[in-house]
């Protein structure tokens, strides 16, 4: 004999125990949909900068885009909002892509700044936009500073949020 | 289970095991549709049509399309272009239905907004047929992405973007639905699994539901009248059907649906040959390139409307970035529309010009609705940039209107 | 601003439309509804695309086959610049133009001057190195001069020996007393009439080179596709790749990227990408569509240039005749189609009015 309530109890165990179930499944879904291990490892780039010399710009790949990496020289000034200090040194740290059409302008160390072969547009060696069709400055990547004169790109650390911070807002949501 | 009889004819045959002859009925010859319709009640047909050609001709891009970064735009481009027998046919076919089904998709949805075919039992109707549009745009999306052109990443590389403005977990959200910390091969698969296999696989579901919606509340007419179907079909069966207010759905209102879809096709297939660009953009024809950005990134011309309400915001208001209010007003204008019925407060069920007031509202939407399309295509500069801030607010501010304007209509019809 | 008028035009033809067509009641209600729906869509397809196009892409000046300098001094001097020194070059061009040419004086002249590092090979002058090492040591493979004669207009390979850098339109890349100088030397120290004759002699040169070959039983779209590669090839191919018909660049991506700092594009697709109308203005001279590019003009005449565009065609659109010829009949079935849902329908309704 089983009763009415008996019923509708095993009845709701029931629907439980293969919530549980769906819910577990959920989750082995949603996991393979997450970045690979291989995507992972590449997301983030570790620079070693003690090697690094002034006026000599490194390009490092970071998440398939190219990263400019520029130490500044004795005679090059720090660029106030721009400028990231490692250690005694200061460095510009930006997405190598012209902020116009997306070519990646060359360094000319004789006259301390970029120049995109495209269309002509100019940057400074802090990457601020200074002549032709470049709407805005050079984009900065995320990183954080560690052990003192390594960056890791694709972190974003407290001198990067400050940096961020202290831009204005941008209308592009790109 | 009864024993069945000897059938006499393959007629039946089926019939004893299928009761094919009562199914007919309650799905073709005594489906009850009111007489009193023009060639807009012909839409849902077509947009059925328009699926059908989406699926058979998607079926034989199928069988060349390889999803893969390095081989997919080779793959459209040369295979299925150049090669493959009318391969460009089966192309053609598919990116410009997929434009023009949104053509149809809004003309649908602009009809049941213009003769109130969202209220008084309808509800659920609506709610299916925007459960659907949400369906087609992910679909169209999705599909957006696979010739791997330009647009298609820059597109997607835009719209994925969008997911990182939902607070705290935006960042990592957009890594996970692309798989990649870029639009890459991992985010090509997948959207080619969601364009092949699951999204169509819920849409011909949700398209079922859909129609299951009509049967009950029946689909409107063009004065919104509301009669008994029972007499009228009663009259239509006893040979009365000049006198009765109903149509059988099949041949009768089929046919007239046969008619417009046969005639929409005459245009359809002239933009299939001399006219396809509007749908398969020339920036496209570019490959793919994460290093180079388009000159203006833009979407297909049926998401510029919402595209422009979240651009439209570029400037700090009480503290709050332009991006995050593109994004609050992006997020508004994606769901407004479902709540509609809800939202309008008049129990009139007439075309929006019988309506005192809700045709003001009609009409400035649709206005607003242009100005956004055409200003979501341009460069957001200059003057363009207020065009498309002042049309957001307009657009945000008719619906926050509406509660209050259909009240007023309410009082003035005397809440009838 | 004109922006602005389109968006309140918009509304104002909504409304006035709408006023007007309820009003009409002698039209029937079907064909008011949908001459609504034709104006709207209509109105909106002209927004976001010809619209929109004529926005985005601003019109330029249409191509020149003049060759003789005039759009380049009145770009100039539309920007504001001083145009002397582009005018005393443009002027010694007509000069040295209006001399005519000697083609048999023209080849001693091009057997001196030229081959050196152009090869020749219809007139018996071959390649002397790879085209990988060529363009290790002059920056770029120099081009084969069998069809330069007629591929280039005259006046453009006058002014091109004189000073290429000028008659490319490139001096932003290459300017006077940069660090960076063009590969072949100016040859403005040699007489008008050497000039014309070395010219005169290329044309000569490029009259007998026969036909490509085709094998046998070519359609005349292999044959006419034959004559386009071979110009194709001249014009293009030392920079461009066009993979879909098998062809490679010349000069490798690298030497390419340091001879001018960019990858030239595969051409594959461009017909499709950038259409008919952008590849004749653009290849014409570059620098009017898309200031600061590294591509030279490269001073094809009107129909070298329709060659090169219509082989860009036959490659990237090859099913462009299949189309056009499908295109009419599918049509016409359609609206026989139509014309039978038509009475179709008429018959069924007929009863139910």
């Amino acid at each position: 004999m089983i009763n009415e309530s008996r019923r509708g109890f095993m009845g709701k165990a029931f629907g439980a125990v293969a919530a549980v179930g769906a819910v577990a499944s959920l989750v082995a879904m949603k996991k393979s949909w997450d970045p690979l291990p291989s995507v992972m490892a590449a997301g983030f780039t570790t620079v070693d900068l003690s090697k690094f010399t002034g006026n000599k710009l490194e390009i490092v790949k970071w998440q398939g885009k190219p990263i400019f990496i520029l130490k500044m020289a004795a005679d090059m000034p720090a660029v106030e909002k721009r400028s990231v200090k490692v250690g005694d040194s200061y460095y510009s740290v930006m997405i190598g892509l012209c902020t116009h059409l997306g070519c990646i302008p060359a360094y000319r160390d004789t006259t301390k700044d970029f120049k995109c072969a495209c269309h002509g547009g100019e940057f400074t060696a802090a990457g601020v936009h200074s002549f032709g069709p470049p709407p805005r400055p050079l984009d900065i990547p995320p990183f954080t500073i560690k052990d003192g004169n390594t960056i890791v790109l694709g972190e974003a650390g407290a001198e990067y949020k400050a940096l961020i911070a202290s831009l204005s807002t941008d209308i592009n949501i790109a | 289970m009864a024993e069945f009889e000897k059938a006499n004819s393959i007629g039946e045959w089926f019939d004893q095991r299928l009761n094919v002859k009562a199914f007919t009925k309650v799905m073709m010859t005594e489906y009850w549709i009111p007489k009193e319709i023009n060639f807009l009640w012909a839409m849902g047909a077509l947009l059925v049509m328009l699926f059908k050609l989406l699926i058979i001709t998607g079926i034989f891009l199928l069988m060349y399309y390889k999803p893969d970064v390095n081989m997919a735009f080779d793959s459209v481009n040369y295979t299925i272009m150049q090669e493959v027998g009318y391969g460009w046919l089966f192309r053609n076919i598919h990116g410009v239905g997929a434009s023009v089904v949104f053509l149809i998709i809004y003309i649908h949805m602009f009809t049941a907004i213009y003769y109130g075919s969202y209220k008084k039992g309808r509800e659920m109707i609506w709610l299916s047929g925007m459960l659907l549009f949400v369906l087609f745009s992910a679909e169209g999306f999705s599909g957006y992405m696979l010739p791997w052109g330009q647009m298609s990443y820059w597109a997607a590389y835009v719209i994925t973007e969008i997911f990182g403005g939902i607070p705290f977990i935006g960042g990592d959200l957009v890594i996970w639905i692309r798989g990649n910390f870029y639009v890459a091969d991992a985010t090509l698969t997948r959207f080619f699994m969601l364009h092949v296999l699951l999204i169509p696989v819920v849409l011909i579901g949700a398209i079922a539901f859909h129609f299951y919606t009509l049967r009950f509340p029946h689909v409107n007419n063009e004065e919104g009248e509301f009669f008994d179907y029972k007499k009228e079909s009663e009259k239509y069966l006893a040979g009365d059907k000049a006198n009765s207010k109903v149509i059988a759905f099949w041949p009768d209102f089929l046919s007239k649906d046969f008619m417009v879809i046969a005639i929409f096709m005459v245009f359809f297939f002239y933009l299939v040959f001399y006219n396809n660009g509007f749908a398969m953009d020339p920036v496209n024809f570019d490959k793919a390139d994460g290093m180079k950005t388009p000159a203006h990134i833009y979407p297909e011309w049926y998401f510029l409307w919402s595209y422009e309400v979240l651009r439209g915001f570029f400037f700090e208001i009480g503290g709050v970035s332009g991006k995050d209010l593109g994004l609050m007003a992006f997020g508004f204008a994606q769901g407004i529309f479902l709540v509609l019925p809800w939202l309008d407060r008049s129990p009139m069920v007439k075309p929006a010009n019988q309506r005192p007031v809700f045709k003001y509202w009609f009409w400035l939407l649709m206005a607003d609705l242009f100005v956004l399309t055409i200003f979501g295509k341009l460069p957001p500069t200059g003057i363009n940039a207020y065009v498309g801030f002042f049309a957001s607010t307009t657009f945000l501010g008719l619906f926050i209107s509406l509660p209050f304007l259909t009240t007023i209509e309410s009082k003035i019809v005397g809440g009838k | 601003m004109f922006a602005l008028y389109v968006g309140l035009a918009v509304a104002i033809l909504l409304i006035v439309l709408n006023i007007v067509l309820s009003k009409l009641s002698f039209v029937p209600k079907e064909a008011r509804i949908l001459s609504i729906i034709v104006v709207l869509v209509g109105y909106i397809y002209w927004g976001f695309e010809p619209f929109a196009h004529h926005e985005m892409h601003p019109h330029v000046e249409d191509a020149s086959y003049a060759f003789d300098g005039k759009q380049d001094i009145e770009a100039l001097e539309h920007a504001g610049k001083d145009a002397t020194e582009a005018k005393a070059f443009w002027a010694t061009i007509a000069k040295i133009a209006e001399h005519k040419g000697n083609a048999v004086a023209g080849k001693e002249l091009v057997a001196a001057n030229c081959t050196a590092c152009h090869s020749m090979t219809s007139e018996g002058f071959p390649q002397l190195m790879s085209d990988a090492d060529a363009a290790a040591s002059y920056g770029v493979t120099p081009p084969d001069l069998s069809i330069a004669g007629r591929v280039y207009d005259r006046n453009y390979l006058i002014a091109f020996i004189s000073n290429p850098v000028k008659a490319m339109h490139i001096e932003h890349k290459y300017p006077v007393g940069g660090d960076k100088v063009f590969p072949m030397p100016s040859s403005d120290f040699m007489q008008p009439q050497e000039i014309a004759d070395m010219v005169a002699y290329l044309s000569d040169a490029a009259s007998k080179v026969s036909a490509p070959k085709v094998k046998e039983g070519a359609t005349e779209f292999e044959i006419s596709k034959a004559v386009n590669k071979e110009v194709f090839e001249t014009a293009c191919v030392r920079c461009h790749a066009m993979n879909y018909a098998g062809i490679q660049a010349k000069t490798t991506a690298e030497a390419m990227s340091k001879y001018i700092g960019a990858t030239p594009p595969d051409l594959s697709q461009y017909i499709r990408s950038r259409g008919d109308d952008y590849l004749h203005n653009f290849i014409n001279d570059p620098q009017r569509k898309l200031a600061g590019t590294g591509m030279p003009r490269v001073g094809l005449n009107e129909k070298a240039e329709s060659q090169v565009v219509e082989y860009m065609t036959q490659i990237g659109d090859s099913k462009k005749d299949e189309r056009e010829a499908l295109g009419p009949k599918v049509l016409i079935y359609l609206t026989i189609l139509a014309i039978f849902a038509l009475l179709w329908k008429q018959k069924i309704w007929r009863d139910l009015h």
